[in-house]
Protein backbone atom coordinates (compact mmCIF):
# COMPACT_ATOMS: atom_id res chain seq x y z
CA UNK A 1 0.00 0.00 0.00
CA UNK A 2 1.10 3.37 -0.89
CA UNK A 3 -0.55 6.79 -0.06
CA UNK A 4 1.61 8.49 -2.13
CA UNK A 5 1.61 8.48 -5.96
CA UNK A 6 5.01 10.34 -6.89
CA UNK A 7 7.64 12.23 -4.74
CA UNK A 8 9.56 14.59 -6.79
CA UNK A 9 13.10 15.48 -5.47
CA UNK A 10 13.84 18.75 -7.01
CA UNK A 11 11.75 21.95 -6.85
CA UNK A 12 13.08 23.95 -9.95
CA UNK A 13 11.28 24.06 -13.06
CA UNK A 14 11.06 20.91 -13.43
CA UNK A 15 9.92 19.30 -10.58
CA UNK A 16 7.46 22.25 -10.18
CA UNK A 17 5.63 21.59 -13.22
CA UNK A 18 5.90 17.74 -13.27
CA UNK A 19 4.16 18.00 -9.44
CA UNK A 20 1.35 20.74 -11.02
CA UNK A 21 0.98 18.23 -14.07
CA UNK A 22 0.74 15.14 -11.74
CA UNK A 23 -1.83 16.78 -9.33
CA UNK A 24 -3.93 17.97 -11.58
CA UNK A 25 -4.87 14.86 -13.06
CA UNK A 26 -5.80 13.51 -9.36
CA UNK A 27 -1.84 12.17 -8.15
CA UNK A 28 -0.69 12.89 -4.75
CA UNK A 29 2.58 14.44 -5.06
CA UNK A 30 5.44 15.01 -2.14
CA UNK A 31 7.95 17.78 -3.64
CA UNK A 32 11.88 17.73 -1.89
CA UNK A 33 14.39 20.28 -1.84
CA UNK A 34 16.75 20.89 0.55
CA UNK A 35 16.73 24.53 -0.48
CA UNK A 36 14.24 26.57 1.80
CA UNK A 37 12.00 27.94 -0.74
CA UNK A 38 10.42 26.06 -3.80
CA UNK A 39 12.61 27.74 -7.01
CA UNK A 40 15.28 25.89 -8.34
CA UNK A 41 18.36 27.46 -9.36
CA UNK A 42 17.23 29.92 -11.88
CA UNK A 43 13.67 31.11 -9.78
CA UNK A 44 16.06 30.85 -6.24
CA UNK A 45 13.99 32.76 -3.97
CA UNK A 46 11.47 34.16 -6.42
CA UNK A 47 8.38 33.49 -4.35
CA UNK A 48 9.61 36.03 -1.73
CA UNK A 49 11.32 38.91 -3.56
CA UNK A 50 8.50 40.66 -4.96
CA UNK A 51 9.39 43.46 -6.84
CA UNK A 52 11.83 44.70 -4.39
CA UNK A 53 14.53 43.24 -7.17
CA UNK A 54 13.40 44.48 -10.21
CA UNK A 55 17.06 44.14 -11.69
CA UNK A 56 16.23 40.60 -11.55
CA UNK A 57 14.33 40.54 -14.79
CA UNK A 58 11.21 39.26 -16.20
CA UNK A 59 12.44 36.08 -16.95
CA UNK A 60 12.91 35.20 -13.18
CA UNK A 61 9.46 37.19 -12.46
CA UNK A 62 8.27 34.32 -14.38
CA UNK A 63 8.84 32.03 -11.97
CA UNK A 64 6.53 33.06 -9.60
CA UNK A 65 3.85 31.43 -11.49
CA UNK A 66 5.27 27.68 -10.93
CA UNK A 67 5.67 28.56 -7.59
CA UNK A 68 1.97 30.05 -7.25
CA UNK A 69 0.95 26.49 -9.14
CA UNK A 70 1.98 24.22 -6.42
CA UNK A 71 -0.20 25.51 -3.89
CA UNK A 72 -3.07 22.98 -5.00
CA UNK A 73 -4.52 19.81 -3.82
CA UNK A 74 -2.70 16.81 -3.73
CA UNK A 75 0.69 18.68 -3.41
CA UNK A 76 2.85 18.44 -0.17
CA UNK A 77 6.24 20.20 -0.29
CA UNK A 78 8.90 19.92 2.07
CA UNK A 79 11.59 22.49 1.80
CA UNK A 80 15.38 22.19 3.37
CA UNK A 81 14.52 18.59 3.03
CA UNK A 82 17.92 17.33 2.20
CA UNK A 83 17.20 13.84 0.18
CA UNK A 84 20.72 11.59 1.05
CA UNK A 85 19.33 8.04 -0.75
CA UNK A 86 16.92 6.95 -3.12
CA UNK A 87 16.48 3.39 -3.74
CA UNK A 88 14.69 1.07 -6.39
CA UNK A 89 10.62 0.12 -4.74
CA UNK A 90 11.31 3.33 -4.84
CA UNK A 91 12.01 4.40 -1.22
CA UNK A 92 13.78 8.25 -0.42
CA UNK A 93 15.25 9.01 2.89
CA UNK A 94 15.38 12.30 3.11
CA UNK A 95 17.49 14.78 6.24
CA UNK A 96 16.21 17.82 7.70
CA UNK A 97 17.60 19.75 10.98
CA UNK A 98 18.85 16.13 11.99
CA UNK A 99 16.70 13.59 11.43
CA UNK A 100 15.92 11.44 8.44
CA UNK A 101 12.62 10.37 7.44
CA UNK A 102 11.80 7.44 5.16
CA UNK A 103 9.16 8.12 2.31
CA UNK A 104 7.97 5.68 -0.23
CA UNK A 105 5.74 5.97 -3.26
CA UNK A 106 4.50 4.34 -6.57
CA UNK A 107 7.36 6.50 -8.63
CA UNK A 108 10.08 8.64 -8.25
CA UNK A 109 11.15 11.78 -10.44
CA UNK A 110 14.62 13.01 -9.48
CA UNK A 111 14.72 16.45 -11.15
CA UNK A 112 18.10 18.11 -9.19
CA UNK A 113 19.10 20.06 -11.66
CA UNK A 114 22.14 20.96 -12.31
CA UNK A 115 25.43 22.90 -10.58
CA UNK A 116 28.00 25.09 -12.12
CA UNK A 117 31.04 23.30 -13.37
CA UNK A 118 34.21 23.61 -11.34
CA UNK A 119 36.87 26.12 -12.83
CA UNK A 120 39.82 25.20 -11.76
CA UNK A 121 43.39 27.26 -12.36
CA UNK A 122 45.83 28.57 -10.04
CA UNK A 123 43.90 30.63 -7.09
CA UNK A 124 40.76 29.55 -7.97
CA UNK A 125 40.42 28.76 -4.25
CA UNK A 126 40.68 32.33 -3.02
CA UNK A 127 38.67 34.05 -1.21
CA UNK A 128 37.38 36.30 -3.58
CA UNK A 129 37.33 34.28 -6.14
CA UNK A 130 33.52 32.29 -7.10
CA UNK A 131 31.55 31.09 -9.66
CA UNK A 132 29.34 33.89 -11.18
CA UNK A 133 26.17 32.08 -10.40
CA UNK A 134 26.71 31.42 -6.91
CA UNK A 135 26.88 35.69 -6.84
CA UNK A 136 24.02 35.67 -8.83
CA UNK A 137 22.46 33.59 -5.54
CA UNK A 138 23.47 36.02 -3.41
CA UNK A 139 21.43 38.52 -5.47
CA UNK A 140 18.66 37.01 -5.73
CA UNK A 141 18.36 35.65 -2.02
CA UNK A 142 19.86 38.44 -0.21
CA UNK A 143 20.13 41.19 -2.80
CA UNK A 144 23.80 41.51 -2.17
CA UNK A 145 25.45 42.69 -5.32
CA UNK A 146 28.95 42.02 -6.04
CA UNK A 147 31.23 45.02 -5.66
CA UNK A 148 33.88 45.97 -9.13
CA UNK A 149 33.37 42.52 -10.13
CA UNK A 150 35.00 40.69 -12.88
CA UNK A 151 33.15 38.27 -14.96
CA UNK A 152 35.47 35.68 -16.58
CA UNK A 153 34.30 32.60 -18.48
CA UNK A 154 31.72 32.23 -20.86
CA UNK A 155 28.22 30.83 -21.69
CA UNK A 156 24.79 32.46 -21.49
CA UNK A 157 24.25 32.68 -17.92
CA UNK A 158 27.88 35.16 -17.30
CA UNK A 159 25.61 37.82 -20.47
CA UNK A 160 22.40 37.07 -17.93
CA UNK A 161 24.47 37.79 -14.43
CA UNK A 162 25.88 40.59 -16.24
CA UNK A 163 23.02 42.32 -18.02
CA UNK A 164 21.46 42.16 -14.41
CA UNK A 165 24.81 43.71 -12.55
CA UNK A 166 24.06 46.82 -14.76
CA UNK A 167 20.71 46.85 -14.04
CA UNK A 168 21.04 46.74 -10.50
CA UNK A 169 23.46 49.67 -10.52
CA UNK A 170 26.82 47.16 -9.72
CA UNK A 171 28.41 47.35 -13.46
CA UNK A 172 31.05 44.34 -13.58
CA UNK A 173 34.35 45.78 -14.28
CA UNK A 174 35.18 43.70 -17.53
CA UNK A 175 34.20 40.79 -19.20
CA UNK A 176 37.15 38.46 -19.84
CA UNK A 177 35.50 35.80 -22.32
CA UNK A 178 36.93 32.66 -22.91
CA UNK A 179 35.39 31.43 -26.12
CA UNK A 180 37.11 32.55 -29.53
CA UNK A 181 35.91 33.87 -32.68
CA UNK A 182 36.66 30.96 -33.97
CA UNK A 183 34.41 28.71 -31.93
CA UNK A 184 31.97 31.31 -32.50
CA UNK A 185 32.32 30.49 -36.50
CA UNK A 186 32.43 26.44 -35.75
CA UNK A 187 29.27 26.69 -33.81
CA UNK A 188 27.93 28.64 -36.76
CA UNK A 189 27.47 25.66 -38.58
CA UNK A 190 24.55 25.08 -35.66
CA UNK A 191 22.34 28.20 -36.38
CA UNK A 192 19.96 27.09 -38.90
CA UNK A 193 18.66 24.56 -36.66
CA UNK A 194 19.14 27.29 -33.30
CA UNK A 195 16.87 29.75 -35.23
CA UNK A 196 13.67 27.10 -33.79
CA UNK A 197 14.52 29.06 -30.78
CA UNK A 198 14.61 32.70 -32.18
CA UNK A 199 13.24 34.33 -29.28
CA UNK A 200 16.19 32.70 -27.00
CA UNK A 201 18.77 34.02 -29.71
CA UNK A 202 17.43 37.73 -29.56
CA UNK A 203 17.27 37.55 -25.93
CA UNK A 204 20.97 36.79 -25.79
CA UNK A 205 22.01 39.45 -28.34
CA UNK A 206 19.41 41.90 -26.18
CA UNK A 207 21.99 41.03 -23.63
CA UNK A 208 25.11 41.53 -25.08
CA UNK A 209 23.97 45.06 -26.45
CA UNK A 210 23.08 46.32 -23.06
CA UNK A 211 26.48 45.30 -22.13
CA UNK A 212 27.98 46.89 -24.89
CA UNK A 213 25.77 50.06 -24.61
CA UNK A 214 27.04 50.41 -20.68
CA UNK A 215 30.36 50.69 -22.00
CA UNK A 216 31.92 47.56 -20.54
CA UNK A 217 35.40 46.56 -21.57
CA UNK A 218 35.12 43.30 -22.89
CA UNK A 219 37.96 40.74 -23.71
CA UNK A 220 37.54 38.07 -26.07
CA UNK A 221 39.51 34.39 -26.43
CA UNK A 222 40.91 34.36 -23.23
CA UNK A 223 43.03 31.63 -21.58
CA UNK A 224 46.13 31.12 -19.25
CA UNK A 225 43.54 32.26 -15.59
CA UNK A 226 45.15 33.00 -12.50
CA UNK A 227 44.35 34.33 -9.47
CA UNK A 228 46.48 36.04 -6.54
CA UNK A 229 45.73 37.77 -3.74
CA UNK A 230 47.24 41.57 -3.25
CA UNK A 231 48.14 42.96 0.07
CA UNK A 232 44.77 44.51 0.40
CA UNK A 233 42.65 41.41 -0.05
CA UNK A 234 42.07 41.95 -3.53
CA UNK A 235 42.04 39.33 -6.29
CA UNK A 236 45.11 40.41 -9.00
CA UNK A 237 43.50 38.75 -11.88
CA UNK A 238 45.63 37.45 -15.03
CA UNK A 239 44.70 36.37 -18.24
CA UNK A 240 46.45 35.98 -21.72
CA UNK A 241 43.82 37.67 -24.88
CA UNK A 242 45.19 38.61 -27.93
CA UNK A 243 48.45 37.55 -27.48
CA UNK A 244 49.31 39.86 -24.25
CA UNK A 245 49.25 39.06 -20.53
CA UNK A 246 46.59 41.54 -18.60
CA UNK A 247 46.10 41.87 -15.43
CA UNK A 248 43.32 43.55 -13.50
CA UNK A 249 43.09 43.78 -9.46
CA UNK A 250 39.37 42.91 -8.39
CA UNK A 251 37.53 42.21 -4.83
CA UNK A 252 35.47 39.67 -6.80
CA UNK A 253 36.25 37.29 -9.38
CA UNK A 254 33.24 35.40 -10.62
CA UNK A 255 34.56 33.08 -12.73
CA UNK A 256 31.43 30.90 -15.45
CA UNK A 257 31.94 27.85 -18.02
CA UNK A 258 28.65 26.49 -18.33
CA UNK A 259 26.28 24.20 -15.81
CA UNK A 260 26.27 20.62 -15.88
CA UNK A 261 23.85 17.69 -14.78
CA UNK A 262 23.85 17.25 -10.52
CA UNK A 263 24.07 13.30 -10.92
CA UNK A 264 24.92 12.17 -7.68
CA UNK A 265 21.54 11.34 -6.87
CA UNK A 266 20.43 9.39 -9.94
CA UNK A 267 24.28 7.71 -10.07
CA UNK A 268 23.53 6.24 -6.29
CA UNK A 269 20.36 5.06 -7.29
CA UNK A 270 22.07 2.93 -9.77
CA UNK A 271 20.65 4.71 -13.31
CA UNK A 272 22.65 4.07 -16.24
CA UNK A 273 24.56 7.50 -17.20
CA UNK A 274 25.97 8.15 -20.31
CA UNK A 275 28.55 10.69 -21.40
CA UNK A 276 28.09 13.95 -23.52
CA UNK A 277 30.55 14.94 -25.45
CA UNK A 278 29.31 18.33 -26.91
CA UNK A 279 28.41 19.07 -23.26
CA UNK A 280 31.49 17.53 -21.47
CA UNK A 281 29.53 16.23 -18.59
CA UNK A 282 27.77 13.00 -17.65
CA UNK A 283 23.89 12.99 -17.51
CA UNK A 284 21.14 10.39 -16.56
CA UNK A 285 20.23 8.05 -19.38
CA UNK A 286 16.64 8.72 -20.07
CA UNK A 287 14.01 7.91 -22.84
CA UNK A 288 12.02 10.59 -24.64
CA UNK A 289 9.52 10.28 -21.28
CA UNK A 290 12.41 10.55 -18.95
CA UNK A 291 12.24 7.16 -17.94
CA UNK A 292 15.37 5.39 -16.60
CA UNK A 293 16.60 1.98 -16.70
CA UNK A 294 15.57 1.54 -12.65
CA UNK A 295 11.89 0.72 -12.68
CA UNK A 296 9.93 3.43 -10.66
CA UNK A 297 12.64 6.14 -11.23
CA UNK A 298 12.38 8.77 -13.70
CA UNK A 299 14.65 11.79 -14.29
CA UNK A 300 13.42 15.17 -15.36
CA UNK A 301 15.22 18.27 -16.30
CA UNK A 302 18.45 19.32 -16.37
CA UNK A 303 19.95 15.90 -14.37
CA UNK A 304 19.19 14.46 -17.75
CA UNK A 305 21.55 16.82 -19.99
CA UNK A 306 21.57 20.34 -19.89
CA UNK A 307 18.50 22.08 -21.94
CA UNK A 308 17.63 25.15 -19.71
CA UNK A 309 14.66 26.18 -18.01
CA UNK A 310 11.99 26.06 -20.67
CA UNK A 311 13.47 22.67 -22.13
CA UNK A 312 13.26 21.35 -18.07
CA UNK A 313 9.23 22.65 -17.61
CA UNK A 314 8.74 20.68 -20.92
CA UNK A 315 10.45 17.40 -19.84
CA UNK A 316 8.65 17.75 -16.21
CA UNK A 317 5.55 17.45 -17.81
CA UNK A 318 6.61 14.67 -20.01
CA UNK A 319 7.81 12.66 -17.33
CA UNK A 320 4.31 13.55 -15.21
CA UNK A 321 2.64 12.80 -17.98
CA UNK A 322 4.01 8.91 -18.38
CA UNK A 323 3.83 8.73 -14.85
CA UNK A 324 0.24 9.43 -14.94
CA UNK A 325 0.01 6.96 -17.53
CA UNK A 326 1.37 4.27 -15.40
CA UNK A 327 -0.29 5.06 -12.62
CA UNK A 328 -3.17 4.09 -14.57
CA UNK A 329 -4.44 7.58 -14.59
CA UNK A 330 -4.08 8.49 -18.20
CA UNK A 331 -4.63 5.85 -21.37
CA UNK A 332 -1.57 5.85 -23.80
CA UNK A 333 -3.36 8.19 -26.03
CA UNK A 334 -4.27 10.60 -23.75
CA UNK A 335 -0.33 10.83 -22.79
CA UNK A 336 0.52 11.05 -26.05
CA UNK A 337 -2.35 13.81 -27.28
CA UNK A 338 -1.73 15.84 -24.05
CA UNK A 339 1.99 15.30 -24.87
CA UNK A 340 2.56 16.83 -28.10
CA UNK A 341 2.57 20.09 -27.25
CA UNK A 342 5.24 19.64 -24.53
CA UNK A 343 7.46 17.58 -27.07
CA UNK A 344 7.33 20.33 -29.47
CA UNK A 345 8.36 22.64 -26.70
CA UNK A 346 11.16 20.73 -25.81
CA UNK A 347 12.63 20.14 -29.25
CA UNK A 348 12.44 24.18 -29.67
CA UNK A 349 13.95 24.64 -26.45
CA UNK A 350 17.02 21.98 -27.48
CA UNK A 351 17.21 23.34 -30.66
CA UNK A 352 19.89 26.51 -29.54
CA UNK A 353 21.82 24.09 -27.19
CA UNK A 354 24.29 22.57 -30.22
CA UNK A 355 25.25 26.24 -31.39
CA UNK A 356 25.42 27.28 -27.77
CA UNK A 357 27.36 24.40 -26.47
CA UNK A 358 30.11 24.94 -29.43
CA UNK A 359 30.16 28.58 -28.93
CA UNK A 360 30.82 28.65 -25.42
CA UNK A 361 32.83 25.21 -24.80
CA UNK A 362 34.81 25.02 -21.75
CA UNK A 363 38.38 25.91 -22.00
CA UNK A 364 40.62 22.74 -22.25
CA UNK A 365 43.17 24.36 -19.88
CA UNK A 366 39.89 24.28 -17.41
CA UNK A 367 38.99 21.15 -18.07
CA UNK A 368 42.23 19.10 -17.69
CA UNK A 369 44.42 21.48 -15.63
CA UNK A 370 48.27 20.74 -14.88
CA UNK A 371 50.67 21.55 -12.03
CA UNK A 372 49.50 23.47 -8.74
CA UNK A 373 46.41 24.08 -10.03
CA UNK A 374 44.02 22.36 -7.18
CA UNK A 375 41.65 19.69 -8.16
CA UNK A 376 40.03 18.99 -5.13
CA UNK A 377 39.18 21.72 -3.31
CA UNK A 378 38.55 19.19 0.14
CA UNK A 379 41.36 17.46 0.06
CA UNK A 380 43.40 20.19 -2.03
CA UNK A 381 44.65 18.05 -4.64
CA UNK A 382 46.28 19.21 -7.48
CA UNK A 383 46.46 18.53 -11.24
CA UNK A 384 50.03 17.39 -10.28
CA UNK A 385 49.13 14.65 -7.67
CA UNK A 386 46.79 13.20 -10.10
CA UNK A 387 49.40 13.00 -12.82
CA UNK A 388 51.25 11.32 -10.44
CA UNK A 389 48.85 8.66 -9.26
CA UNK A 390 48.73 8.01 -13.42
CA UNK A 391 52.00 7.51 -12.86
CA UNK A 392 51.90 4.92 -10.76
CA UNK A 393 49.24 3.29 -12.84
CA UNK A 394 46.03 4.25 -11.63
CA UNK A 395 43.56 3.70 -14.40
CA UNK A 396 40.40 5.05 -13.92
CA UNK A 397 38.71 7.14 -11.45
CA UNK A 398 38.43 5.03 -8.79
CA UNK A 399 42.08 3.92 -8.59
CA UNK A 400 42.60 7.82 -8.84
CA UNK A 401 40.46 8.40 -5.99
CA UNK A 402 42.10 6.04 -3.60
CA UNK A 403 45.45 6.54 -4.44
CA UNK A 404 44.95 10.40 -3.87
CA UNK A 405 41.82 11.12 -1.62
CA UNK A 406 40.83 13.15 -4.66
CA UNK A 407 36.81 13.09 -4.65
CA UNK A 408 36.76 11.80 -0.52
CA UNK A 409 36.22 14.73 0.86
CA UNK A 410 32.64 15.93 2.25
CA UNK A 411 31.35 17.20 -1.86
CA UNK A 412 31.99 13.56 -2.60
CA UNK A 413 33.54 14.72 -5.95
CA UNK A 414 30.62 17.01 -7.09
CA UNK A 415 34.05 19.89 -7.43
CA UNK A 416 36.42 17.12 -9.09
CA UNK A 417 34.70 14.13 -10.45
CA UNK A 418 34.60 16.34 -14.26
CA UNK A 419 38.34 17.19 -13.65
CA UNK A 420 39.83 14.01 -12.81
CA UNK A 421 37.82 12.61 -15.75
CA UNK A 422 39.33 15.50 -18.07
CA UNK A 423 42.96 14.69 -16.72
CA UNK A 424 42.10 10.71 -17.04
CA UNK A 425 40.74 11.77 -21.11
CA UNK A 426 43.64 13.75 -21.55
CA UNK A 427 46.12 10.90 -20.67
CA UNK A 428 44.39 8.94 -23.29
CA UNK A 429 42.15 6.78 -20.74
CA UNK A 430 38.39 6.78 -21.91
CA UNK A 431 37.19 6.55 -17.96
CA UNK A 432 34.21 5.36 -16.84
CA UNK A 433 31.31 7.25 -14.87
CA UNK A 434 32.39 7.71 -11.39
CA UNK A 435 30.67 5.91 -8.44
CA UNK A 436 28.79 7.69 -5.82
CA UNK A 437 27.27 6.17 -3.57
CA UNK A 438 24.60 6.60 -0.62
CA UNK A 439 24.48 8.88 1.90
CA UNK A 440 25.10 11.11 -1.25
CA UNK A 441 25.01 14.07 1.40
CA UNK A 442 27.21 13.42 4.94
CA UNK A 443 24.80 12.71 7.48
CA UNK A 444 25.50 12.36 11.15
CA UNK A 445 26.46 9.10 12.27
CA UNK A 446 23.73 9.64 15.28
CA UNK A 447 20.91 10.17 12.70
CA UNK A 448 21.79 7.10 10.95
CA UNK A 449 21.52 5.33 13.66
CA UNK A 450 18.66 6.72 14.89
CA UNK A 451 16.62 6.09 11.24
CA UNK A 452 17.53 2.22 11.88
CA UNK A 453 15.77 2.57 14.68
CA UNK A 454 12.65 4.16 14.04
CA UNK A 455 9.64 3.29 11.84
CA UNK A 456 9.42 4.52 8.11
CA UNK A 457 7.27 7.94 8.66
CA UNK A 458 4.60 9.20 5.87
CA UNK A 459 5.10 13.71 6.74
CA UNK B 1 43.87 43.42 8.81
CA UNK B 2 40.11 43.10 8.03
CA UNK B 3 39.19 42.85 4.51
CA UNK B 4 35.73 44.73 3.38
CA UNK B 5 32.87 42.92 1.71
CA UNK B 6 33.46 42.23 -1.54
CA UNK B 7 29.85 43.10 -2.09
CA UNK B 8 27.48 45.80 -1.67
CA UNK B 9 24.97 45.74 0.76
CA UNK B 10 21.65 46.27 -0.70
CA UNK B 11 19.55 49.32 -0.46
CA UNK B 12 16.35 47.86 0.54
CA UNK B 13 15.36 47.77 4.22
CA UNK B 14 15.65 45.12 5.85
CA UNK B 15 15.00 43.88 9.73
CA UNK B 16 18.81 43.32 11.47
CA UNK B 17 20.16 41.15 14.09
CA UNK B 18 22.91 40.18 15.98
CA UNK B 19 25.48 36.99 16.31
CA UNK B 20 28.88 36.64 16.75
CA UNK B 21 32.29 35.57 14.76
CA UNK B 22 34.83 34.25 17.06
CA UNK B 23 33.23 36.22 19.61
CA UNK B 24 33.11 39.76 18.08
CA UNK B 25 29.76 41.25 17.13
CA UNK B 26 28.24 40.69 13.27
CA UNK B 27 24.95 42.62 12.38
CA UNK B 28 23.36 40.65 9.66
CA UNK B 29 20.13 41.34 7.92
CA UNK B 30 17.45 39.18 9.20
CA UNK B 31 16.39 36.22 6.68
CA UNK B 32 19.77 35.92 5.29
CA UNK B 33 21.74 32.23 5.17
CA UNK B 34 24.94 32.27 7.38
CA UNK B 35 27.47 32.52 4.53
CA UNK B 36 25.72 35.38 2.96
CA UNK B 37 26.18 37.40 6.31
CA UNK B 38 29.71 36.43 6.52
CA UNK B 39 30.20 37.57 2.98
CA UNK B 40 28.39 40.84 3.49
CA UNK B 41 30.61 41.36 6.72
CA UNK B 42 33.88 40.93 5.84
CA UNK B 43 35.83 39.77 2.56
CA UNK B 44 38.22 37.66 4.85
CA UNK B 45 38.28 33.99 5.06
CA UNK B 46 35.12 32.33 6.95
CA UNK B 47 37.97 29.10 7.17
CA UNK B 48 40.88 27.85 7.31
CA UNK B 49 41.65 24.14 5.80
CA UNK B 50 43.57 21.53 7.17
CA UNK B 51 47.34 22.95 5.02
CA UNK B 52 46.17 26.59 6.53
CA UNK B 53 44.60 27.88 3.36
CA UNK B 54 41.38 30.52 3.79
CA UNK B 55 38.26 29.68 1.99
CA UNK B 56 34.88 31.33 1.70
CA UNK B 57 31.72 30.05 0.49
CA UNK B 58 31.91 29.45 -2.96
CA UNK B 59 28.89 27.28 -4.58
CA UNK B 60 26.02 29.08 -2.22
CA UNK B 61 23.90 25.87 -3.48
CA UNK B 62 24.88 23.34 -1.06
CA UNK B 63 27.50 21.60 -3.06
CA UNK B 64 30.94 21.95 -2.08
CA UNK B 65 30.99 22.67 1.37
CA UNK B 66 33.57 25.38 1.17
CA UNK B 67 30.99 27.34 3.74
CA UNK B 68 31.76 24.75 6.74
CA UNK B 69 31.32 27.18 10.19
CA UNK B 70 30.64 25.57 13.78
CA UNK B 71 27.27 26.83 14.35
CA UNK B 72 26.26 27.71 18.00
CA UNK B 73 28.83 24.80 19.23
CA UNK B 74 27.80 22.23 16.29
CA UNK B 75 30.71 21.90 14.06
CA UNK B 76 30.51 21.52 9.98
CA UNK B 77 27.73 23.21 9.55
CA UNK B 78 27.00 24.01 5.57
CA UNK B 79 26.66 28.05 5.76
CA UNK B 80 24.77 28.86 2.40
CA UNK B 81 21.79 26.30 3.91
CA UNK B 82 21.59 28.00 7.19
CA UNK B 83 19.43 30.90 8.03
CA UNK B 84 20.75 33.56 10.39
CA UNK B 85 18.92 33.63 14.13
CA UNK B 86 19.56 36.59 16.51
CA UNK B 87 22.25 35.64 18.98
CA UNK B 88 23.66 32.90 16.86
CA UNK B 89 27.55 31.72 17.69
CA UNK B 90 29.30 31.15 14.84
CA UNK B 91 32.96 29.87 15.05
CA UNK B 92 35.83 29.95 12.13
CA UNK B 93 36.61 26.28 11.91
CA UNK B 94 40.48 25.85 11.44
CA UNK B 95 42.39 22.64 10.10
CA UNK B 96 40.98 19.54 9.67
CA UNK B 97 37.26 19.05 9.40
CA UNK B 98 36.65 14.89 10.73
CA UNK B 99 34.54 14.76 8.42
CA UNK B 100 34.14 12.73 5.79
CA UNK B 101 31.88 11.90 2.49
CA UNK B 102 29.50 9.90 4.51
CA UNK B 103 28.67 9.60 7.71
CA UNK B 104 29.93 12.81 9.58
CA UNK B 105 30.54 13.22 13.55
CA UNK B 106 29.40 16.20 15.50
C1 LIG C 1 23.79 28.71 -9.78
C2 LIG C 1 22.92 28.65 -11.00
C3 LIG C 1 22.23 29.78 -11.43
C4 LIG C 1 21.43 29.73 -12.56
N1 LIG C 1 20.77 30.86 -12.95
C5 LIG C 1 20.00 30.83 -14.07
C6 LIG C 1 19.31 31.99 -14.51
O1 LIG C 1 19.37 33.04 -13.88
N2 LIG C 1 18.60 31.91 -15.67
C7 LIG C 1 18.52 30.75 -16.39
O2 LIG C 1 17.87 30.73 -17.45
N3 LIG C 1 19.14 29.62 -15.97
C8 LIG C 1 19.89 29.65 -14.85
N4 LIG C 1 20.54 28.51 -14.44
C9 LIG C 1 20.31 27.28 -15.18
C10 LIG C 1 18.96 26.74 -14.71
O3 LIG C 1 19.03 26.57 -13.32
C11 LIG C 1 18.60 25.43 -15.24
O4 LIG C 1 18.75 25.35 -16.62
C12 LIG C 1 17.15 25.09 -14.87
O5 LIG C 1 16.78 25.69 -13.68
C13 LIG C 1 17.04 23.61 -14.70
O6 LIG C 1 15.86 23.30 -14.04
P1 LIG C 1 15.73 21.96 -13.22
O7 LIG C 1 14.33 21.92 -12.76
O8 LIG C 1 16.25 20.83 -14.02
O9 LIG C 1 16.73 22.08 -11.98
P2 LIG C 1 17.08 23.22 -10.82
O10 LIG C 1 16.38 24.46 -11.17
O11 LIG C 1 18.50 23.17 -10.74
O12 LIG C 1 16.36 22.59 -9.57
C14 LIG C 1 16.83 21.46 -8.92
C15 LIG C 1 16.39 21.49 -7.49
O13 LIG C 1 16.71 20.25 -6.89
C16 LIG C 1 17.11 20.45 -5.58
N5 LIG C 1 17.93 19.30 -5.17
C17 LIG C 1 19.04 18.83 -5.78
N6 LIG C 1 19.54 17.78 -5.10
C18 LIG C 1 18.72 17.59 -4.03
C19 LIG C 1 18.72 16.66 -2.94
N7 LIG C 1 19.66 15.70 -2.82
N8 LIG C 1 17.73 16.76 -2.03
C20 LIG C 1 16.77 17.72 -2.13
N9 LIG C 1 16.74 18.61 -3.13
C21 LIG C 1 17.70 18.55 -4.07
C22 LIG C 1 17.86 21.75 -5.63
O14 LIG C 1 17.89 22.37 -4.35
C23 LIG C 1 17.09 22.55 -6.66
O15 LIG C 1 16.15 23.41 -6.06
C24 LIG C 1 21.34 28.54 -13.29
C25 LIG C 1 22.03 27.40 -12.86
C26 LIG C 1 22.80 27.44 -11.73
C27 LIG C 1 23.52 26.20 -11.28
S1 LIG D 1 28.91 27.53 -0.35
FE1 LIG D 1 29.10 25.62 -1.38
S2 LIG D 1 28.17 24.28 0.03
FE2 LIG D 1 27.83 26.18 0.93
Amino acid sequence: MHELDLIIIGAGPAGMTAAATAAKHGARVLLLDEQRRSGGQIYRDVGETDSARPYLGKDYAAGRALVAALNAPGIDIEVDATVWRVDAGPRVIWSRGGKSHVTRARHVLLASGAQERPTPFPGWTLPGVMPAGAAQILMKTSGLLPRDAVLAGSGPLIYLIAAQMIDAGARPRALVETQSPRMLLRAARHLPRALLATPTLLKGLGLIAKIRAAGITRHIGATGFSAEKTENGDILFSFTAKGHRHQIATPLLLTHQGVVPSTHISRAAGVAHEWNEAQQAFQAKTDPWGRTDVHGIHVAGDGAGIGGADAAKAAGRLAALDILHRLGRLTEDARNQTAAADRAAHRRAMAIRPFLDAAYAPLPEILAPEGDTIVCRCEEITAADIHASLKEGAKGPRQVKTATRAGMGPCQGRMCDLTVRGILANCGATPATPRARSPIKPVKLGELAALTSHKETSP
Amino acid sequence: MKIASRFLTPPEPAATIQLTLDGEPVTARAGDTVAAALLAHSGDASRLTARGAPRTAFCMMGVCFDCLVEVDGRPNCQGCMVQVRDGMVLRRQRGPRKLMGGAQDA
